[in-house]
């Protein structure tokens, strides 16, 4: 039995990339494309040249951030949609930093991270009291907030934080030099970025195992009322756990502006807080997992654009990649839970 | 119809629930499973009715081998089970909840299943409002319900799980009247309980489980002593209620006013002192709960005042009242008082100290260790709580009660319990009695009112009658009261 067992694992584990793949070779077939070249075009496109593997490695540091965030939120069965908001609340917080001091990159750079954790953690928090006081389902007040961030950071683009020259669709001027972090070699990687992000995950890891903050927030999302008479405070430990995700989204929006884009964009979050929500629950909402994951939607992101220089298709190709691998993900885990173990195939 | 079950298993980790049993059942016969908590009586009957497959074993119906892989396969085949928690959706009204689960078209059929609701309820004397909301029904009125639904749906074979907790007498006279009328007409009644009384009144074959094996099989006439031998294996032992002095004013409750949609609670005064133990009497929904409720800080008042150790808490939130001393054991135990998904180690680490950031283990799990073998819980430290069965989830509960209180609540702290279990439940509540905690306690057995009360108060339609000392109260006056009569 065991080994049929691990069998039936390891299709489970595999299934939904067949699943995606057939997908998507389906839809390359309508849209008249040769399915193995675009693929290939996929692969070579993340993987090619050490610069490439950098580029991954730019597009895992938000990911891990947020996904890091929303494993807190999600332990207390909070779906923390807000965590686009939270981004972006971030990096206006950074970016109001150092539009407003100047100081060496070794004061800046510290306090930019700060900054960050802040402006996040104070748009998480919103929505944490707009959902535990107000009654407010978090979904909806997440998205409420995603839009009033965006709009807000449009109208600091275009309004007080506009270049001398003009506002443009590209964003404020540059930052001063010293609030760039420093990248790696050639690469557009940040080592301070990727240590930040592997500390938050390895970090929020330790506190849902370890900590009582953890478990409170763990019985909390599984059986609020009980977690209550258990004597656990649920007002105060959802909101801090909305904080404490929307201050990893804000580091995530931070970093954006000071090591990626080194300004602020209007479109500055780039969808990496959906993209984690997919992440975290493709992870099954297991850090563990969350690397891996990252790893895979980081590659697709980068060597997706491939599509639209050689063969002339639409690079959101990617994103049908990474959405359908998570749909087939849940279908199957759904229909496994469904015909749970029966013994054997039904007698007639 | 006949129904074999042979050498059904099923594991829930460690725990055996159903360890090779077989089984037979006739039409035309109400047969009874006996068996005290954790006997597997549920699991079995789960099985049967499609809810949980089995480890191991087959269903033979009429000698045809059957797989079930959901209840509604078990329910075209004819066999359907009424749950000890009617599985209905309560802000549904009755019709709906009846037309929810037929076949038919996409479109819901009202004026067919008023049509069904009327006839049978006619024939068994239900009186069903079709228009009420579930959620106001009583929990005997969604057990009549739920058996005209799954008459409707044409069951030959019907599965009632404890179905006399929580209702009323004449509900339980009904409905012993309809299970005589269906097997009568030729249905298999299986009836689940642990009462023995109930079990020879009404059964003419009885099965009795022991620790998920089969213990023997019984035909009426059945003899109390054998029943009781089989199904515990020895003979009980009891625990004696000493008499206390009993101390300071604990909770002093004024001119209480608190409202539900349902139901209003008015003019309560009740001042309970160190070591007593109160029986709240009544039907269920007669304002028990909401007097509990508001007493353990987790419904406000709309008047009155609580007092807690001379201290006015009213309207104070619920970590006050904890503080204070105060706990509530609820009924529904996975819903309210347990945490499913979460090991019992990680339930006494949630209910221990707190302070601090990373969890200590070893305490938990030196906590866990001692209160599993003293409170006799079947599991281990990282069992998680949803596989334990009714009973070793009440001692769970229990067991996660802080060591020293005041006042303790509990609502049926024996619901479901065989009467090993619940004389043991009651060995450990009298204990903190002794030391000097009050105890509030509702319960619908009235014997158990008697046996472990100072004092008792009837409830009636939101209205508290005068405690009555136990002394000076029979069971049947006490029956005379539920019913409204001389309050």
């Amino acid at each position: 039995m065991t080994w049929r067992a691990r069998l039936t694992q390891i299709g489970v584990a595999l299934a939904p990339i067949g699943l995606t793949l057939v997908m998507t070779m389906f839809i390359l077939l309508l849209a008249g494309a040769d399915p193995f070249e675009a693929y290939g075009n996929i692969l070579s496109g993340a993987f090619e040249s050490p610069k490439k593997i950098a580029d991954i490695a730019v597009a895992m540091v938000p990911l891990l951030l947020c996904s890091a965030g929303m494993l807190v939120t999600f332990a207390a069965g909070l779906w923390n949609i807000g965590v686009e908001g939270q981004m972006i609340a971030g990096a206006l917080m950074t970016t109001w930093l150092v539009e407003s001091l100047t100081a060496p990159a070794g004061v800046i750079l510290p306090l930019s991270v700060v900054a960050g954790l802040i402006g996040g953690a104070l748009w998480g928090l919103l929505v944490g009291l707009i959902r535990t006081y107000g009654g407010v389902n978090e979904i909806f007040a997440g998205l409420g907030m995603n839009f009033v961030a965006s709009a807000l950071t449009n109208y600091l683009i275009f309004g007080p934080w506009r270049p001398p020259d003009g506002a443009t669709m590209s964003g404020t001027d540059p930052f001063p030099p010293s609030a760039w972090m420093p990248l790696l070699g050639t690469t557009r990687a940040s080592l301070v970025s990727i240590l930040l992000s592997v500390i938050a995950l390895v970090g929020v890891w330790l506190v849902l195992r370890g900590t009582y903050w953890g478990l409170k927030l763990r019985a909390i999302g599984r059986n609020i009322r009980a977690a209550q008479r258990l004597g656990v405070s649920t007002h105060r430990n959802m909101i801090l756990a909305f904080i404490v995700c929307g201050a990893l989204a804000g580091l995530a929006g931070s970093l954006q502006t000071t090591a990626v884009y080194r300004r602020l964009i209007p479109q500055i979050s780039g969808g990496y807080g959906y993209l984690s929500q997919l992440v975290v629950l493709l992870s099954g909402l297991r850090a563990e997992w969350v690397p891996l994951v990252v790893f895979f939607f980081s590659a697709v992101q980068v060597g997706s654009p491939r599509l639209e220089l050689r063969m002339q298709l639409d690079s959101s190709m990617g994103g049908i990649l990474q959405a359908g691998i998570v749909l087939f993900f849940l279908l199957v885990r759904g229909f496994r839970e469904r015909w749970r173990a029966p013994e054997r195939p039904k007698e007639e | 119809m006949k129904i074999q079950l042979r050498d059904i298993y099923k594991y829930f980790g460690p725990v055996r629930a159903n360890d090779g049993i077989s089984l037979e059942i006739e039409s035309g016969v109400i047969h009874g499973l006996l068996g005290e908590n954790g006997a597997g009586k549920t699991t079995l009957m789960k099985i049967l009715s499609g809810y949980q497959s089995a480890d191991r074993g087959t269903i033979l119906l009429n000698g045809r081998p059957v797989h079930f892989r959901s209840p509604a396969d078990a329910i075209a085949a004819g066999i359907g089970m009424l749950h000890q928690d009617p599985l209905d959706v309560p802000a549904f009204s009755a019709l709906e909840n009846l037309a929810l689960g037929s076949p038919g078209g996409p479109f819901l059929n009202r004026a067919r299943a008023r049509r069904t609701l009327e006839t049978l309820g006619r024939r068994f004397g239900f009186s069903l409002d079709p228009d009420a909301p579930v959620s106001s029904l009583t929990v005997g009125e969604r057990q009549q319900l739920e058996m005209v639904r799954l008459l409707a749906l044409g069951v030959r074979v019907i599965i009632l799980d404890e179905p006399t907790t929580g209702i009323s007498a004449p509900q339980k006279a009904l409905l012993f009247q309809a299970l005589h009328q269906l097997s009568q007409e030729g249905l298999a009644v299986i009836f689940v309980s642990h009462k023995l009384e109930e079990v020879q009144e009404l059964c003419s074959r009885v099965t009795v489980l022991r620790q998920g094996k089969v213990a023997g099989e019984l035909r009426a006439p059945f003899a109390t002593d054998e029943m009781v031998s089989l199904m515990f294996g020895q003979a009980l032992g009891t625990y004696g209620r000493r008499p206390i002095p009993l101390g300071e004013i604990i909770l002093q409750v004024e001119n209480l006013t608190v409202r539900s949609p349902r139901l209003e609670l008015n003019g309560v005064h009740l001042t309970v002192r160190a070591g007593e133990v109160i029986g709240l009497a009544g039907l269920e929904g007669s304002g028990q709960r909401l007097l509990m409720l508001a007493c353990a800080g987790l419904q406000k008042p709309h008047g009155g005042r609580i007092i807690l150790g001379g201290q006015d808490v009213t309207g104070r939130p619920y970590t006050t009242f904890l503080r204070h001393g105060v706990a509530f054991v609820p009924a529904a135990r996975l819903e309210e008082g347990l945490v499913p998904g979460l090991t019992l180690r990680e339930h006494f680490a949630l209910a221990g100290d707190t302070r601090g950031f990373l969890i200590r283990w070893d305490e938990a799990d030196a906590r866990a260790a001692q209160m599993i073998a003293d409170f006799n819980i079947v599991g281990q430290a990282d069992t998680r709580v949803e596989a334990l069965s009714g009973g070793n989830q009440q001692r769970a509960l229990l067991a996660l009660l802080p060591e020293r209180l005041r006042l303790l609540i509990l609502e049926h702290p024996t619901r479901g319990l065989d009467i090993a279990s619940s004389r043991w439940i009651w060995h450990r509540l009298l204990e903190r009695r002794e030391r000097g905690t009050a105890i509030l306690f509702t319960s619908t057995d009235l014997d158990e009112l008697v046996e472990y009360s100072d004092r008792i108060v009837v409830f009636s339609g939101g209205k508290m009658s005068a405690p009555l000392e136990t002394s000076r109260v029979t069971v049947e006056e006490l029956g005379y009261l539920i019913g409204g009569r001389g309050l």
